[in-house]
């Protein structure tokens, strides 16, 4: 039989070229969709910047809004009422979202540890509209607004988001770490203490900014707990403060071009803080996994 | 090795071949009875009756899934981290049953200690790592000089001396596993399990290893699980051989012959043990 001329010819045939095709447009469109993801970031980053810089100056930063009908003024009360608001609901939700961590990786049952993770799965799912009506019905139903009830209906916000990121960084702490300490007489919680909590130092702290980021950020709940406040600079939490989206929600709604300025400017402050934080936190994340892997 | 414990008995070496039984008039530190140690329903080690002697290198053989760890981390009730670890029978240590009622694992751990087939150092400072389980007990007076205590008996005093601060992962390995021994007598134990505490090292490190067993053995009792034969030969005075036994699908360690490493490695009364030990296991 006689060999056939182009059962061994590797030049490309109708069919190959047809498939080449397919994947190089295959390709294009997945490059595409994820360049339009990085474009929606950098729109939203361009179009606050631009309308929001000019609004920038020294006394926005230090001055509380300005008597109606007069010029100048800034948001200094709502800065400080979140930086309040937020730093008492990190006090509220890290001790205890770091123990929910250490009950699910240490303490508790496989599958008690399964229902728990379940369970913080579906609370950092709920809307935060519904944390800030319970809350709202809770606590602010006949007695009225206060900045630790923003604060608590944040840390809601905050918890499972400290809980889980905690968890997964004990997880990766390596038993026989465990079993070191335990050989030498340390009961379980000194093993806990002294050895796995210190192992996992930089995962707590990434957990806790992510939370800080995302809590500085709510609207909704603060709507409900503290959004009717003086126009007066107050660092007491029994008082209602204003907080930056809150703030943002209420310049925007106004009549005035002038305060439609400070909103934007005051979206440049708060998606510059959530842009390094969230930065910070990936940078710790890693640093802390290579400390553990390595 | 050092000249004067190389004798030659075919077909591995001895470290001294004795006249009078090494055992006699000796302590016993831990006598098990019937013990048995199942991961759920299927037993790991079964039925074993040993003793361990006071002062003595006593080595468990034997091959893959026989059970030595298993048997070895029943001694300081390690096993009570495994959820599904079931122990029965007794461990009498001194004679009392550390499976007993009462009996609180931690205080068990504080009085045998072990060490680990990997080197697990806390990734803390070198000093730290010695010094934490002091602090944990509350042995804190005299800390520093505790801790310079451990660590030269651990024959690594010199080697890290100006470096106590310093983190302990950067360490070598055979290092760190010398850490991980002073770790362990720091704490003033009365019992250490060593766990294959040799099988990540090279043989370097490993001799160091094997010589610093050597020293040991005059302050404490010492239990030491591995899967090489020569390593048993060279420094244990007892050894104990446990062997599979296959049953139906599955199959549990069982304990074979426990003799003077002597008898076990030249006249084994067991079919079985000389199969290992001449190496024709099958």
């Amino acid at each position: 039989m006689a060999v056939d001329a182009g059962r061994f010819s590797l030049a490309l045939s109708r069919r190959t070229k047809r498939r080449k095709l397919v994947n190089l447009l295959m390709q294009a469109l997945a490059t595409l969709a994820a360049l339009g993801a990085v474009a929606v970031l950098a729109l939203v980053i361009f179009s606050v910047a631009r309308r929001g810089a000019s609004a920038l100056s020294w006394s926005f930063f230090t001055k509380t809004a300005a008597t109606f009908g007069l010029s100048g003024g800034g948001v200094a009360n709502a800065l400080v009422g979140s930086l309040v608001i937020v730093a008492c609901a990190a006090a509220m939700a890290v001790p205890v979202g770091i123990m929910i961590a250490l009950y699910v990786s240490e303490f508790a049952p496989p599958r008690v540890a399964d229902l728990a993770r379940l369970v913080l799965d579906v609370l950092n799912g709920l809307p935060s509209i519904i944390i800030g009506i319970f809350v709202f019905g809770l606590l602010v139903v006949g007695s009225g607004q206060s900045g630790l009830k923003g604060s608590f209906a944040l840390s809601i916000i905050m918890l499972p988001l400290v809980a889980r990121a905690t968890q997964e960084v004990l997880a990766l702490v390596p038993g026989h770490l465990r079993e070191g300490a335990l050989a030498l007489g340390a009961s379980r919680w000194r093993t806990v203490l002294g050895v796995v909590l210190p192992t996992s130092l930089g995962g707590i702290l990434t957990g806790t900014v992510l939370a800080v980021a995302r809590a500085a950020g709510e609207t909704a709940p603060l709507l409900f707990t503290s959004s009717i406040a003086a126009n007066a600079v107050t660092w007491d939490p029994r008082q209602p403060l204003l907080t930056i989206p809150v703030d943002i929600f209420s310049l925007s709604e106004s009549s005035l071009p002038a305060d439609h300025a400070r909103a934007w400017a005051l979206a440049l402050v708060l998606l510059t803080f959530i842009l390094l934080t969230s930065l910070a936190a990936r940078a710790l994340l890693q640093r802390s996994r290579r400390r553990l892997e390595g | 090795m050092e000249a004067d414990t190389m004798q030659s008995v075919a077909p591995v070496q001895i470290v001294q071949p004795r006249e009078a039984p090494i055992r006699a008039d000796r302590e016993t530190v831990f006598e098990t009875r019937g013990l048995t140690v199942s991961y759920g329903k299927s037993p790991a080690v079964s039925d074993v009756d040993l003793s361990v002697y006071r002062n003595l290198v006593t080595a468990i053989i034997g091959p893959s899934g026989c059970g030595k760890s298993t048997f070895l981390r029943s001694l300081n009730r390690l096993n009570d981290l495994v959820p599904s670890a079931r122990v029965e029978g007794e461990v009498l240590y001194h004679d009392q049953d550390i499976y007993g009622e009462g009996v609180d694992p931690v205080e068990v751990r504080r009085r045998i200690g072990m060490v680990f087939q990997r080197p697990n150092p806390f990734p803390k400072s070198i000093f730290d790592n010695v010094a934490w389980g002091l602090r944990v007990l509350g042995l804190k007076d005299d800390l520093h000089g505790r801790v310079e205590r451990a660590l030269s008996q651990a024959a690594l005093w010199d080697e890290v001396k100006d470096r106590l601060k310093k983190g302990a992962l950067g360490l070598s390995g055979g290092q760190q596993q010398r850490l991980c021994i002073a770790r362990a007598l720091a704490v003033e134990p009365d019992v250490i399990l060593l766990d294959e505490p040799a099988s990540a090292l090279d043989p370097i490190a490993t001799s160091k290893i094997e010589d610093l067993i050597h020293e040991l053995k005059n302050d404490y009792t010492l239990v030491i699980v591995t899967h090489n034969m020569q390593q048993a030969a060279r420094v244990a005075d007892m050894t104990a051989f446990f062997t599979l036994e296959r049953t139906g699908a599955g199959g549990h360690g069982v304990l074979v012959e426990y003799d003077e490493t002597q008898k076990i490695f030249t006249q084994p009364a067991d079919k079985r043990t000389e199969g290992y030990v001449t190496g024709r296991f099958g």
